[in-house]
Order: structure tokens, then sequence, then C-alpha cells
């Protein structure tokens, strides 16, 4: 299951990559959200990957039976997807604005803030 | 019902003793602030005032924090009774107190700047929540002692300073935004990931248990990867060399606080953090990779210096010297002595201080010169003597040149590297130093001393206490350092210390050593 996963997780990974490549602003938007997908599955699936044995501490005992999925991974998962879904729809609306404002999602156009042929220092005066 | 539990295992049932609650209290107090300040929100004349006084409150803890650790050693809270390694811990040692006080001290600068600097719409957008918030994550970021915990105040900075970075919306702002917020959050997502790997690896993330237990799980844990990706988070965090690319892109962007703000704080975080991991956590993978850091070193050095030697706009001229001093804060954790790590520790004081202060004389210059073209520029010490006397001696902070502050940093540095026998090292240092000592000339040469090239408009307004406090309050801290230096580097070798050995870190988090 593991090794099943693991390969599933590379494929993530390999189409957020080479989304992000992109120059065009979108696309490095949906490379983002692939790459924060890959990542919480690869926090799932670094805490053990089984449904047969239910995490509950049983009665009389202190500890989870071995074999247990560990909960916590799924808890910092929990964290993480509130923190990029929150972070994906800022970045959303800051790319449509970028859109209106500077009229591309070409990144290699986007020279607003670093205009090509700016002024050098001067040499004397 | 069962038999009540021993909670002894679980708990902790004795209440923290009241002082240890300065450890939490600054990231409480900020939260806290931020949300009464977005109850307020209507009544922006408030604004000012309460997050001046927060922040002011903000320097009072960190500095009782800081004297607590320095008298008392490293100070832990667990939330929620937890023990470590269950709860969520905040531990505070030498080195995160030291650099939470600078980034109050920086901030609260900062804040008194903004009164001046931001308009009523600017406030109203909330400029002052946000900041509250950036501080917030800042010292959480300073004081927690659970990587994961580490990796959401990284991300409750990182939201909060995107909200300052488009304050004002004009298009180049939202043009450098989507560049630092795409590079940014991808930083963010490959920490994430080096937590994950880790945890898999270590079963644990409470900082103290990772370095005690690092130590056994050196022989079959991957530890040498784990460390790099940490390094490549942390180095894109801090805009060292390679990655460095969104800073120059963003940082003139918004308004002129917040680029000291963020010149001063967020690559600090990043450098902190890459510190905190690579000295204390893996100091022998650190030494594996030390030639690779080396090498990010030189390369950032450079790179900041040369950048800031071909700029003409002075704004993205101190972009490129916070970058050279990425690279010289690199060079001491590539050394990673104590003595170097002391060197890095110092710089970074140093750097949060001057890099702020140099992006508040580039206000003053911006609203003094209506510009910051080096071009345009000009007559600035004629129109005001006593700021470019103030100008100048930050400038000569940021060049290392004495007798300010920035001296002592470098003269660590280049002890340290000259004690293993990295002349080349020591020689990149000094040749960076001393392209940056050409550019800054050339801002005075330009800005200052030549005449006006254009027809002078008489000065607009006087000088403003809003503006003059915060710059010669920062200035003064420059000059003091860099004539007795002698407490700050006492400090900074005791931080060092406190990383190269965490036994006393590690003996705060477990005070009875149970565990293995």
């Amino acid at each position: 299951m593991e090794t099943l996963f693991a390969i599933l997780i590379g494929m993530f990974f390999a189409a957020a990559v080479y989304l992000m490549l992109s120059k065009y602003s979108v696309r490095i938007l949906l490379g983002v959200a692939l790459l924060g997908n890959a990542v919480n599955l690869l926090l799932f699936t670094a805490g053990r990957l089984t449904r047969e044995v239910p995490p509950i501490i049983p009665a009389g005992v202190d500890a989870l039976p071995s074999g247990t999925a560990n909960p916590l991974p799924q808890a910092l998962i929990l964290t993480a997807i509130v923190i990029s879904f929150s972070f994906f729809a800022f970045l959303l609306v800051l790319t449509y604005r970028a859109y209106q404002e500077l009229g591309t999602d070409d990144t290699d156009e986007m020279r607003v803030a670093e205009p090509r042929g700016e002024d050098r220092p001067p040499m004397g005066y | 019902m069962a038999t009540p539990t021993n909670l002894s295992a679980a708990f902790t049932l004795t209440p923290p003793p009241l002082a240890d609650w300065l450890v939490i209290l600054p990231v409480a107090l900020m939260i806290g602030l931020g949300a009464v300040l977005m109850m307020v929100r209507k009544s922006v004349r408030l604004h000012g005032a309460i997050a001046i006084a927060g922040l002011a409150a903000l320097v009072l803890i960190d500095a009782g924090l800081l004297w607590r650790v320095a008298t008392h050693g490293p100070v832990t809270m667990v939330m929620g009774r937890w023990l470590p390694p269950f709860g969520i811990a905040f531990t505070a040692d030498l080195f995160g107190a030291a650099m939470a006080l600078a980034a109050a001290v920086v901030a609260l600068a900062a804040a008194i700047f903004a009164l001046r600097d931001i308009d009523a719409s600017g406030r109203r957008y909330g400029f002052y929540p946000f900041l509250m918030l950036l501080m917030a994550g800042v010292s959480g970021a300073f004081l927690t002692g659970d990587i994961f915990n580490l990796y959401v105040w990284f991300e409750v900075l990182l939201i909060s300073s995107f909200g300052l970075l488009i304050l004002g919306s004009q298009p180049e702002q939202i043009d450098g935004a989507l560049k630092y917020a795409v590079l940014n959050l991808i930083a963010t997502t490959l920490f994430l990931i080096a937590v994950g790997y880790l945890y898999a690896i270590f079963g644990t993330l409470n900082m103290a248990d990772i370095a005690r237990k690092a130590v056994a799980l050196r022989d079959t844990g991957p530890l040498t990867t784990l460390t790099g990706l940490f390094i490549l988070a942390f180095a894109m965090k801090a805009a060292a060399f390679p990655v460095n690319f969104w800073l120059p892109a963003s940082y003139h962007t918004p308004r002129i606080v917040v680029s000291a703000l963020f010149g001063g704080l967020l690559t600090k975080v990043g450098i902190y953090a890459l510190m905190r991991v690579t000295v204390m956590l893996f100091p022998v993978e650190r030494e594996a990779l030390s030639i690779v850091i080396v090498v990010i070193a030189i390369l950032t050095m450079m790179v900041g210096a040369l950048g800031a030697l071909a700029q003409s706009d002075i704004r993205k001229l101190i972009g490129y010297l916070v970058i050279a001093g990425i690279g010289n804060m690199l060079s001491g954790v590539a050394i990673g002595t104590p003595g170097a790590v002391s060197g890095a520790i110092l710089y970074a004081l140093h750097s949060m201080v001057t890099m702020t202060a140099l992006y508040l004389v580039a206000g003053e210059i911006g609203r003094l010169g209506g510009g910051w073209s080096l071009v345009h520029l000009g007559g600035l010490f004629r129109r005001a003597p006593s700021f470019a006397g103030v100008s100048f001696v930050l400038f000569l902070a940021a060049a290392g040149l004495p007798p300010i502050s920035g001296l002592w940093p470098k003269v660590v540095l280049l002890k340290a590297s000259l004690d293993i026998g990295a002349w080349w090292l020591a020689a990149a240092i000094l040749v960076s130093a001393f392209l940056i000592t050409l550019a800054l000339a050339r801002v005075v040469l330009f800005a200052y001393w030549r005449p006006s090239p254009r027809e002078i408009e008489p000065m607009t307004a006087a000088a403003d206490w809003r503006i003059a406090l915060p710059l010669a309050a920062l200035t003064a801290l420059t000059i003091f350092f860099g004539l007795f230096p002698e407490t700050l580097l006492g400090l900074s070798q005791d931080a060092a210390t406190g990383l190269a050995d965490p036994t006393a870190y590690i003996r705060s988090v477990f005070p009875q050593g149970e565990g293995q």
C-alpha cells in the first residue's frame, strides 16, 4: 500500500513541478495547489497506512495497540490543509488582480516592478 | 469508569512558575492586540496608539524574557500542560530571546515611523492589525520549541506579510507581491515536506527531543538528505543566492515602512530557523554539507554586493545589502565553530537594526528628494544636514566600518574563518564589504554631496518627530553597540555555545531527563 502511495505522491510532485515551471501564472497556481496536496499525501503516508485497526485505546491499557495508524500526521494534515487552502484562495485573488492590473498572465511580461532598461547608476558628475 | 489513572505520566501537575509565562506572552499579546485592532477597525485613529503601546510592552516583555534566560537558562512552557514531547513546547534560549527582543525593537521603531508613512486609507486597510499578526508570527518563530509549530508561525507571518505587501494596491506592488507570494509559499511547502520526513524518521516534532534522538538515528536515518532539504527551504526564506530572486523583485514595491519591516525581520527568521536546525539539531550533517553552505555563502555575498553596486534605485540597493548580509551569516553557519556561529548571531542582530534603519532612511530620501533614483537625486546634505549625518552613520554600519556596530560581527567572522585556515572565505567577506562600501559611498556622493541636478523646490515639511525619533533611536543603538560591544559579544557567544551544546535546552524541556 505504501509503495502504491509513494508512486502516487511522486506523480503528484512531478505534475506540480512541471506546472510550476510554466511562465503562465494560472498554471503556476495549479502547480502550487497540486504541490500542497502532494505534501498532504506524503504526511498521511508517513503516519502508516492501515485500516484494519482503529486507533482506539482499549480499556485498561495506556497506549495504542501496535499496528494502528498514527493519528498525529492526520492532525498535521488538517492544519496544513487549512493553511494551504487559505493561501490558495489568496493567491487566486492576487493572480486575478495581477491579470486585471497588468493585463497579462505571462510572468515574462510582468515587468512593472522591474522595468527593462532602467537607468544605470551615474558614472560621475 | 476505570480506576483513576495516574495523570503524571501525561501532564505536568504543578502549575508553571509565573516567570515562565514570559515565553508565551509575546505571542499571546500580539495575537490579542491584532484581534482588538480588528474590532476597532472603524476608528483608525486609535490604531497607532494601541499598536505602539502594545509594541512597547512587547519590547519590555522580550527584555524581561532575555534577562530571565540569561540568568536562569532556557525557559520552557508546554501548552495544555501536556508533558513534552506530546504537548507543543515553547522554549526560549538566549538565541531565540535575543532575536525576539531585536525584532520587537525594530517593529516599535517601524510602528512609530508608520504614523506618518501610512495614511488613513492604509490604516483602514489594516496596516496595524497586520503588523501585530506579523509580530505574533515572528515572535512565535523565535520562541517555539516545536518544529511543526515553527511551520505554523512561518505561515502566520507569511500571510500577514502578504497583507502588508499589497497595501496600497499599486500595479508594481501586485507584480512584486505575486512573485513574493508564490516563491515564499513554495519555500514553506518545502519546509513542510522536510517536517513530514523528519516526523517519519524521528516520530517526534519537539526540537529538544529531536536533538537527543539524532545521536542514535544518525547511522540508520537519511539525516543528511533531510538537512539538505531544510537548508534549501530556509535558504529560500532567507534569500540566499540561487533562490533569492523574490527579494529584489518585491522589496522595493510596498510602502517604505513595510520594506523596513521585511528587510529587518523576515529574512532573519529564515536564517534563525536555518541555524536552529543545522547547528543545534543536525551538527554532524551540517559539517558534511559545510562545503555546499560555504559556496552558497560566498555567492550570496558577491551577488548582494555586485547587485548593490549595479542599482540606481536606493530601495533596490538596500535590498541587495540585505542579501549580502545573509551571505555573511551563512558563512558563519558554514564554519560552524562556536566562534563563527556567534559571529553569525551578532550579524543577525546587527542586520535587523541596520537594515530597518536604512529603509527608513530611504523613505526620508524619497520624501526630501522626491524619488529614489541616483540619477535624479542630489543636494540632500545641503537640505537636511543632520539627516545626512544620521544616514552617514548607518551607511558606515552597513558597510562594516568602525566605529559602528557593523564592524564587530565581521571581525568575529573573519577571525573564525582565519582560525580554520579558510583565508579565501575571509577574503570573500572583505571583498564583499569593500564593494558595499563603494556602493554606499556612491549614494553619499550622488544623493547627498553633489548639488541637485534639478530645480529644488523648497522643503515641504520640517523634520517630524515621527520620523526623527525612530531613526535617531536605531542609529543610537548601532553607535552604542559599535563603541561598547562587550555585552553583545558576550551574549552572542553564550547563545552560540547554547546552540552548539543544547544540554541546557534539552534539560529545560525534560527536567527529569525521562524518556531515553
